[in-house]
């Protein structure tokens, strides 16, 4: 039952199980371990991450497609959602018509601009989604009335995700199920759910067909399988999870700007996230997303120790700095690129099988 | 009795090259329809220069990116932070030379922009063949790699850059003699845009005579056109190549300096932030070819100033307009470099 809950897709290596089950773990329990708001906010942004991570990995890992892209989507997820209940008010109908709204735009940008440029090579590819991108960034800051423009929008949510509502007094284990719970689970189930759903679709005919076209897209066609109709699928069906993945982040931050769901810096982090992780696997995601954004808060913590106790050294001092944490993942990306193509994944799963 | 030769054989003479300067035209075109849209003529003055300046400066950027990519199919998304390593070496060499650049005598000022225009391609060359070594080298021929890799690159660059000077921006003066405009009858045209507008003509010069009339620039060309038949030819194309890159590399350096000036600022960011101009500008011209990187860039230019002046939130989408509009009458660019 385990393996079909999982489309047949196991971890394969002992050490990834392990890691994957304590990331599981850890998220699924992270109120009652962790406690604190930052805590609680880093283990919610790793779930949206999983899933716009892993919806990322859909189209690179798995189709061999850059797109740059990818956050345009995230953002039309947490713009329809906020649009909608700022409009709407705060109700279940709002956000659902804010969910629907999003998902049809994404599916008609995603459709479109697949059937316009999948045709071409990976890197006009490349470079049209990254035009179109910076474009859809700077309408979402300029159309202020409807957008709130740099500032964004911060909204209410339905109250039983609104951390005024209690579902019981006492506190349970230490913890008071208050809304902010009760968006928090909703968060984690649906990470849980979409992941799922994401590794059927991988592991389905239709997904190794998209691994076929990444391996050989000559070979792919010849065998009769028209290369342009997957890929723009592919591209479809990973816009839709990552506007997914930004209502998730609407939901959980009560607010959406351009920096939040839309900058570039994202759309870099994402990348990051993937290939550190591991390309071509959707664990890959979980482990990337997950490493990453612990890094992201809790480096800096340690990096100011180390910019501390380095304060005589001038030069080092500097690259210790605690803002500078992204050069040290950056080297960490390049060498990955290199040293391991295939991320923490390839590396354990390799370890756990080696060559005959 | 000996055979006379036939009279015009179809090998004396070749077929001739077939030159198309239909785009060209476009930039005339471009600039005079702008003067009934702009209205005031003294505007429409001050406007086309600003756009000349500012394309000439996007053509030295874009114009190693496009060569790069023509030769090799490599194209680099780390470039922008050549441009940033350009303009922050610009402060740090006009900085110690502000005697210079305070002074009233031209000569002088003039002299202390040549110095860091010339330091500034020097060492970001020299960077460029470390890139090249580093980053570029290991991932030939795969694209998915080299597009990430090169991002990493970027990444790291832009951290690195923020190591050394600080995350703020700094301001970057022009020299005293650059600042402030001349009059031309009513049309004021600011003096930095006419000394960028005549770098830029000399730097396309020169561009075109390496390529047009010297050994290494028919290899070049060749060599976009078809590697494998030059390599077959004996020449060693990697080799080639990394002059090429370390030369984009400097002319990135070389359109940091200009375009710090002109921004008058600079920050870590503003070469990833000119990017996807230069994507777009090389769209344009058509992948790989120098004289379409020249048009794209000048096009880009003034289609950003007009637009800028006429309907500024439009201007922000006039780029990706007129690439639009490029592509549905050429879509392989302006000019086709031909590639199989």
């Amino acid at each position: 039952m385990f393996s079909r809950l999982l489309s047949g897709d196991l971890p394969r290596s002992r050490m990834l199980t392990l890691l994957l089950l304590g990331v599981l773990a850890a998220l699924a329990f992270a109120p009652f371990l962790f406690p604190g708001a930052k805590a609680l906010n880093v283990a919610a942004k790793i779930c949206i991450f999983i899933v716009l991570v892993a919806s990322f990995d859909l189209l690179l890992g798995y189709t061999g497609i850059v797109s740059f892209a990818h956050t345009m989507f995230f953002g039309i997820g947490a713009y329809g959602v906020a649009i909608a209940i700022t409009r709407l008010g705060p109700t279940w109908a709002g956000v659902a018509a804010g969910t629907g709204c999003a998902l049809l735009v994404s599916l008609l940008l995603s459709l479109l601009i697949g059937l316009f440029s999948l045709r071409v090579k990976a890197l006009f590819y490349a470079m049209i989604t990254l035009a179109v991108a910076t474009a859809f960034m700077t309408l979402a800051s300029q159309l202020s009335d409807f957008t709130g423009g740099e500032d964004g929008l911060s909204f209410k949510v339905p109250e039983l995700l609104s951390a005024a509502f209690s579902l019981r007094e006492a506190p349970f284990l230490g913890v008071s199920l208050n809304g902010k719970l009760l968006s928090y689970y909703l968060v984690f189930t649906a990470t849980g759910l979409l992941f799922l759903l994401m590794l059927r679709i991988v592991n389905s005919p239709f997904g190794r067909v998209l691994q076929a076209i990444r391996e050989n897209a000559f070979r792919a066609e010849a065998l009769g399988y028209r290369i342009v109709v997957y890929r723009t699928l592919s591209n479809v069906l990973s816009a839709l999870f990552a506007t997914l993945a930004g209502v998730l982040l609407a939901l959980w931050l009560r607010y959406n700007g351009p920096d939040t769901s839309l900058s570039f810096e994202i759309m870099i982090d994402i990348l990051l996230m993937v290939v550190i992780g591991g390309m071509g696997t959707l664990y890959g995601g979980v482990l990337g997303a997950s490493l990453f954004i612990v890094t992201q808060n809790y480096l800096q913590d340690l990096m100011k120790l180390a910019s501390v106790a380095a304060t005589p050294i001038p030069f080092l001092r500097d690259l210790v700095h605690p803002d500078r944490w992204l050069l040290w993942l950056g080297i960490l990306f390049i060498v990955s690129i290199y040293r391991f193509p295939f991320g923490i994944v390839g590396k354990l799963r390799l370890k756990a099988r080696p060559p005959a | 009795m000996n055979p006379s030769p036939p009279a015009a054989s179809p090998l004396d003479e070749l077929p001739r090259v077939r030159r198309d300067l239909l785009p060209l035209a476009l930039i005339p075109v471009i600039a005079l329809l702008g003067v009934p849209l702009v209205g005031s003529f003294s505007t429409w003055v001050t406007l086309t220069f600003a756009g000349l300046a500012m394309g000439m400066i996007i053509f030295i950027i874009a114009s190693g990116l496009t060569l790069v990519f023509g030769l090799m199919d490599v194209l680099n998304f780390g470039h922008g932070v050549f441009i940033t390593l350009g303009a922050f070496l610009a402060t740090a060499i006009l900085g110690p030379l502000a005697g210079w650049t305070t002074s009233e005598r031209i000569l002088l000022n003039l002299g202390a922009v040549l110095v860091a225009m010339v330091a500034a391609m020097i060492l970001v060359g020299l960077v460029g063949f470390l890139f090249e070594r580093a980053i570029i080298r290991p991932v030939y021929g795969q694209p998915l790699k080299q597009i990430m890799i090169t991002m990493g690159g970027m990444i790291v660059g832009e951290e690195l850059i923020k190591v050394v000077w600080g995350p703020q921006a700094i301001p970057l003066l022009l020299p005293a003699g650059f600042r402030g405009s001349i009059l031309m009858g009513e049309a004021a045209v600011e003096k930095y845009r006419l000394v960028a507008v005549v770098i830029g003509l000399i730097v396309f010069a020169a561009m075109f005579w390496v390529l047009s009339r010297t050994k290494v620039g028919l290899l070049i060309r060749a060599g976009v056109q078809d590697r494998e038949m030059v390599e077959c030819l004996g020449y060693r194309i990697k080799r080639l190549f990394i002059g090429v890159f370390v030369a984009g590399s400097a002319l990135a350096g070389l359109g940091g300096v200009l375009w710090g000036l002109f921004q008058q600022s600079v920050v870590p960011q503003m070469g990833g932030a000119i990017t996807v101009l230069l994507f777009i500008v090389i769209i344009i011209g058509g992948m790989g070819s120098v004289g379409g990187c020249f048009i794209g860039s000048l096009l880009v230019g003034l289609v950003a100033n007009y637009a800028g002046f006429l309907a500024p939130k439009v201007a922000l989408f006039s780029n990706i307009l007129l690439m639009v509009i490029v592509l549905l009458w050429r879509p392989e660019g302006l000019f086709s470099v031909g590639k199989q």
